[in-house]
């Protein structure tokens, strides 16, 4: 048994939110730089240029890369040999979204009530997804999701017989309709299989995987492949305005399904796709 | 083609500005989003005046983040235009000049562009940082109890903005996907 306390907990999470908002992992900075080598059109160098340039802006001013600095997504592993000390983690996790959001000059863009709509003024509560695994670690990722792209993102209920053709068709229906709307160069998130719910989560998670990493399945990775090319061949482009890159990278996960349904969930994020990671 | 404009704008100077021009701006302009075109709706429904004269000007649909001390404003990129267009043809009848966002727009807002000659450009979405470097002063004019939805009045000097939608109705959307598809 390990014991690790809220107080530790809220720190890291408060020096995550801040961290995410203001500086890109270096896989995403990697895309960027062979994005604009790549992009044909001159609007959209210049354009992928700008957004280089305001990244390197947003870390030395301390300017965060986008005024919307998100709904902060937490996803937590929890070590089952893990004790949690000082109170409760999920008011751990959200004290430090808290203290990130106020002292970090980030935007307060959550509402209490879907309808009612009510700032509630620190950025809480979060978004937490928890997992309990083997261990005595707690691993977190930290992920503000934006709305412009959170806003285009699809669910799909698929039937078995539609088959891969279909899941190709879905993916390419949703960055289509997404179009300038979602901030492009995106990157796609996508989960096929499981339930309505895991497909979804599935497609969250997808997002922050090492961009340079890939399916450990074949197949997937196959898919990843060819439907960034395809995506990339819709002509969307850099800010919407025509182009050769419209997606910086897909990233899929999967899961076993029923023998009913193939659903499949796409979640976009714009070329500002943050995610932290940190060990305790 | 590049061009550097004033805010506010006249119809006359609208009506040279075509689809995939890259603008500048230099001038005030004024900042609005989801909450605030709700409550000016609202105004405008019960008979009374906007917080702010809609002639000729420019709406930029943006909620910033908080400015760090000495700073006139913080992170400051478009948001999705969209959002808007509920409320967004009444407002180009009653004057407004240009609109300044990211993302499609609807058939009646396109509609009210053409009809009023006015004009809608994007600015690079996710480039609030670079963005907030053209704004030299940010004040709160209306609806301060919405935070960062507020309507505020921004001083901007040369902020980097396409024209996606021109006063003809040509949708740079629409024309430049054609020229890089693949399909």
């Amino acid at each position: 048994m390990r014991h690790i306390t809220t107080k530790e907990i809220t720190r890291t999470i408060k020096q995550m939110c801040i961290e995410a908002n203001h500086t890109l992992s270096p896989d995403m900075k990697s895309v960027f730089e062979t994005a604009v080598k790549e992009e044909a059109s001159p609007l959209g160098k210049k354009i992928l240029n700008q957004l280089e340039e305001n990244l390197r802006i947003a870390e030395e001013d301390m300017i965060p890369i986008c005024q919307d600095t998100g709904m902060a997504v937490v996803f937590m592993k929890v070590g089952q040999d893990v004790h949690i000390e000082g109170g409760g983690l999920t008011d751990a996790v959200n004290q430090g979204v808290r203290e990130g959001y106020t002292e970090g000059f980030l935007r307060k863009s959550v509402v209490s009530d879907p309808i009612e709509r009510v700032n509630t003024k620190d950025n809480t509560p979060a978004v937490i997804h928890y997992e309990i695994v083997d261990g005595d670690q707690l691993e977190i990722t930290v992920a503000p999701k934006g709305f412009g792209s959170e806003n285009m993102s699809r669910i799909f209920m698929l039937k078995p017989a539609d088959g891969i053709e279909g899941v190709k068709d879905a993916i390419l229906t949703a960055v289509k309709d997404a179009g300038p709307n979602a901030c492009p160069p995106m990157v796609v998130g996508v989960g096929i299989g499981g339930t309505f719910e895991k497909c979804a989560f599935m497609a969250k998670h997808a997002l922050t995987r090492n961009l340079k990493e890939t399916s450990p399945i074949p197949y997937v990775r196959d898919l990843e492949k060819e439907m960034l090319h395809k995506i990339n061949g819709l002509g969307i482009g850099p800010g919407g305005l025509g182009g050769t890159v419209t997606a910086l990278a897909v990233n899929i996960e999967t899961y076993p399904t029923h023998i009913a349904g193939l659903p499949v969930a796409v979640n976009i994020c714009c070329h500002v796709n943050r995610h932290v990671h940190r060990v305790i | 083609m590049e061009r550097y404009i004033e805010a506010p704008v006249s119809r006359e100077e609208i009506k040279k500005l075509k689809a995939g021009d890259y603008v500048y701006i230099t001038g005030t302009i004024y900042t609005a989003r989801d909450a605030a075109h709700k409550r000016m709706q609202e105004t405008l429904d019960r008979g009374e005046e906007l917080p702010f004269s809609l002639q000729g000007n420019m709406i930029y649909y943006m909620g910033p983040s908080p400015a760090r001390e000495g700073r006139p404003i913080g992170s400051a990129g478009p948001t999705t235009a969209s959002r808007m267009d509920k409320y967004t043809p009444a407002l180009l009848d009653l004057g407004l000049g240009a609109m300044i966002g990211k993302g499609k727009r609807s058939k009646a807002v396109i509609d009210a562009i053409v009809r009023n000659g006015s004009v809608y450009f994007a600015a690079v979405g996710g480039a609030g940082a670079i963005l907030s470097k053209c704004i030299h002063s940010s004040e709160i004019i209306a609806y301060e109890d919405l935070g960062t939805e507020a309507v505020r009045r921004l001083e901007v000097k040369d902020l980097p903005v396409v024209v996606v939608i021109d006063s003809n109705g040509s949708n740079l959307y629409e024309t430049a996907v054609l020229e890089y598809s693949r399909q």
